[in-house]
C-alpha cells in the first residue's frame, strides 16, 4: 500500500517555475487553528465566504505564515474595512507580532474558490506585496477529515494579462495563457516551534482519540452528488460561453463577407463610372460603415473552465480514497465469515 | 452558580498562549490576556483570545486596558457572539498581582474565569488550569477571597480536531511536515485501528489466560461486548450488494 501511495505523490507535479519568488509556504499551528475556527464559524451561517489577513515574513524562498486574523463581513464600505486591519496590524505590532502581510485566506466550499473578485485582490496584493499568496482552505472536505489547504499565486503571465485588461483571444494566444496557467499552486507545509509541540503532546492526551476518525465513515453518495451538482452548473456556464464566442465568430465572418461585397460593389460603380467619364465616388472609410464588433471577454470561460478542472481533481481524489475504504472493509468482512463463530469474545 | 462551573477550551486559546508566551519581551516573565468566549448554564466555552501588553513591578501592575477594550470591540465586528469570559496568564500560579488583574475583569463580566497556562514546564507537563474567585471568611469578621479551582476540559469542533492531527505528527520532528495526501491519510488510520485492535486482543488474552485480573475488567468487558455488537451484522449477499453498487459508482 505505501508504495501506491508513493507513486501517487511522484505522479501529482508539485513544482514551482524558478522565477517565483516563493518555493514553500510554511505554515505554524498558531494561524492554521485560527483559520479553521474562523471559517467553521463562518460557514455554518451565511453563503459568504470567510477572509482574513496573513502575517507572517519571508524568508529566503520561503513564505512563513506566523499569525493571522479575521476580516469582518464586508457590508459596511471599504474605508472601515482598511481602518479595521491598520488597527489590528498596530495592536499586534505591539505585543510583537510579525507585521508584515504577506497574503490573505479565503474559505471555499466544495472548492469552488476560482473567481473574479478573487483574481482581482490576489492581483493587487501581488502588486503591492511580491510574494503574497492567496490560502484557500476547504471547509466541507475538511468537515469529512482532510485538511484541505492549499496556497495560490497568480502566474506572470496572468499578471500581465491583468495589467493590460485585456482578456481577449488575441492576447491569450500571445502569451499562451490556458486556463491551467492563471495559478500555480505553492506547497504547503507545517512546522511547530518546541513550545508548542509540548502543548500539542499534552492535547494528544486530553483529546481522545477514537473521535478523529470520521473520515473513515464510508457513505460517499451524498458527496458526490454535492460535486456533480456543482459541476454540472459550471459545465452549464463554459457551454453558454462557447456559444456566445461561436456566435461572434459567426458574426465576424458574416461582416467579413459583406464587407467584401461592398468593396467589391464599389469597385464596379467606379468602373462603370470611369466608363462614363464621371468622377469616381469618394473612397468612405470602411470602418465607419462596419465597425468592428467588440470581441468577448475570455476571461469568464477561462475561470470557469479553470474551476471544473479543480473540481475534477477533487472528485478523482475523493473517488480513490472511497475505493480504499470499501476494500478494506470488504478484506474486514471477509475475515470476520471466515473465523464465523470460531472466536467469541465473552 | 459559582460552584458548578465548566470551563471547555478550544485548543486555538491555548495555541495563542504559547506563541504570546514566545513572543513576550525580554523583560517580562510572563503574558497575560484575556479570554474570549460564550457562557452558557455553568458551562463556559473559551473559543478565542488575545494578550495584553502588561509590566509587574513589586506592589503593582500596569496593563493597557485600552488595548484591551479596543482590542476586544475589534474582534466584536469579527464575531459577535463572543464576549469575554475571564483573563489567562502564564506560569503556574496565582500570584498577588493576579488578583488586581481579576478585579479588573470582573468588571468585564460577573464570574470571570482565569486560566493559567503553566509554559514554565515546572510540573511534568504543561499544566493548564482554570480559578474562580470565590468570597472567604465569616460574614462578620475578615473577608477576603481565594482562587479555587474549576475543572478544565479541550473541545473542539470537527474541523479543529482534523487541524489538531496533521499539527501532532510534527511532535518530535525537527522539520516540517507537508499536508497528507488523502490515500496516505486513510491507510495511516487503518493502521492505527491495527494496532488498537491488537493491544485489546492482547488484553482479553490475558484476561482469559487468567493473569492480570482487576476489579475494572467487568466494565470493560461490557464495554467491549457492546462494542463488537455494535458491528453492523449483515449477511454476506446484502454486504456484496452493497459493495457492488458503491463501487459501480465510484469509478466514473
Amino acid at each position: 500500500m505505501s508504495s501506491k501511495v508513493s507513486g501517487i505523490r511522484g505522479g501529482r507535479s508539485r513544482v514551482v517555475p524558478d522565477d517565483c519568488p516563493i518555493n514553500v509556504v510554511q505554515i505554524s499551528g498558531l494561524p492554521m487553528m485560527k483559520m479553521i475556527k474562523h471559517c467553521h464559524e463562518e460557514g455554518s451561517g451565511s453563503v459568504d465566504v470567510a477572509q482574513g489577513a496573513l502575517l507572517g515574513l519571508v524568508v529566503e524562498k520561503r513564505l512563513e505564515i506566523t499569525n493571522c486574523f479575521p476580516f469582518p463581513k464586508q457590508d459596511d464600505s471599504v474605508d472601515e474595512d482598511e481602518a479595521y486591519q491598520i488597527a489590528m496590524m498596530k495592536k499586534l505590532r505591539r505585543v510583537n507580532v510579525d507585521h508584515l502581510h504577506v497574503g490573505w485566506y479565503q474559505s471555499a466550499d466544495v472548492g469552488n474558490f476560482i473567481s473574479l473578485p478573487l483574481l482581482e485582490s490576489q492581483y493587487h496584493y501581488q502588486n503591492s506585496i511580491e510574494e503574497s499568496v492567496v490560502l484557500i482552505y476547504d471547509t466541507q472536505k475538511t468537515a469529512r477529515g482532510f485538511l484541505s489547504l492549499k496556497a495560490y499565486r497568480l502566474t506572470p503571465q496572468a499578471v500581465v494579462m491583468y495589467k493590460e485588461e485585456g482578456f481577449t483571444p488575441d492576447a491569450l494566444r500571445n502569451l499562451k495563457v490556458g486556463y491551467e496557467s492563471l495559478f500555480i499552486e505553492v506547497p504547503v507545509v507545517m512546522k511547530n516551534s518546541s513550545l508548542s509541540n509540548i502543548l500539542l503532546n499534552q492535547l494528544s492526551d486530553m483529546v481522545p482519540e477514537e473521535d478523529g476518525l470520521g473520515f473513515l465513515d464510508l457513505g460517499t453518495s451524498s458527496v458526490l452528488e454535492g460535486h456533480m451538482r456543482c459541476m454540472m452548473e459550471r459545465v452549464d456556464e463554459l457551454n453558454q460561453e462557447a456559444i456566445k464566442f461561436n456566435r461572434y465568430q459567426q458574426q465576424v465572418l458574416r461582416q467579413q463577407q459583406d464587407k467584401y461585397r461592398y468593396m467589391q460593389k464599389r469597385a464596379q460603380e467606379n468602373a462603370a463610372r470611369q466608363a462614363k467619364d464621371e468622377p469616381p465616388l469618394p473612397d468612405e472609410d470602411i470602418n465607419k460603415l462596419f465597425r468592428p464588433l467588440p470581441t468577448p471577454q475570455r476571461l469568464n470561460p477561462m475561470i470557469v473552465a479553470g474551476q471544473v478542472n479543480a473540481y475534477s481533481s477533487h472528485v478523482a481524489q475523493f473517488c480513490s480514497q472511497a475505493m480504499a475504504k470499501l476494500f478494506v472493509t470488504q478484506t474486514l468482512q471477509k475475515a470476520k465469515e471466515d473465523t464465523g463463530s470460531a472466536k467469541s469474545l465473552q | 452558580m459559582a460552584f458548578n462551573v465548566v470551563v471547555k477550551v478550544h485548543p486555538v486559546v491555548l495555541f495563542q498562549i504559547v506563541d504570546s508566551y514566545e513572543r513576550r519581551n525580554a523583560d517580562s516573565l510572563r503574558v497575560i490576556g484575556t479570554l474570549l468566549g460564550t457562557v452558557e448554564k455553568g458551562v463556559v466555552e473559551v473559543s478565542n483570545c488575545f494578550c495584553v501588553p502588561h509590566r509587574e513591578h513589586d506592589n503593582e501592575v500596569e496593563a493597557e486596558l485600552v488595548y484591551a477594550a479596543e482590542l476586544r470591540d475589534l474582534n466584536a465586528r469579527v464575531n459577535t457572539q463572543e464576549t469575554v469570559v475571564g483573563w489567562w496568564a502564564t506560569g503556574n500560579e496565582v500570584t498577588r498581582h493576579s488578583s488586581l488583574i481579576h478585579d479588573y475583569y470582573t468588571i468585564e463580566c460577573p464570574n470571570a474565569i482565569h486560566l493559567t497556562l503553566d509554559t514554565t514546564l515546572q510540573g511534568t507537563s504543561m499544566g493548564i488550569k482554570a480559578y474562580i474567585r470565590v468570597p472567604i471568611g465569616t460574614p462578620s469578621g475578615n473577608n477576603g477571597s481565594m482562587f479555587t479551582t474549576v475543572p478544565v476540559e479541550i473541545t473542539c469542533y470537527e474541523p479543529e480536531r482534523v487541524g489538531l492531527q496533521l499539527s501532532s505528527k510534527t511532535i518530535g520532528i525537527k522539520k516540517s511536515v507537508e499536508p497528507v495526501h488523502e490515500l496516505a491519510q486513510v491507510s495511516e488510520a487503518t493502521g492505527n485501528v491495527l494496532s488498537m485492535l491488537d493491544t485489546v486482543l492482547d488484553y482479553v488474552n490475558e484476561i482469559l489466560a487468567g493473569r492480570n485480573i482487576s476489579p475494572q475488567d467487568n466494565a470493560v468487558g461490557r464495554a467491549l461486548l457492546d462494542m463488537v455488537n455494535s458491528v453492523p451484522k449483515m449477511t454476506p449477499e446484502e454486504f456484496e450488494n452493497m459493495l457492488n453498487s458503491n463501487i459501480k459508482v465510484l469509478p466514473l
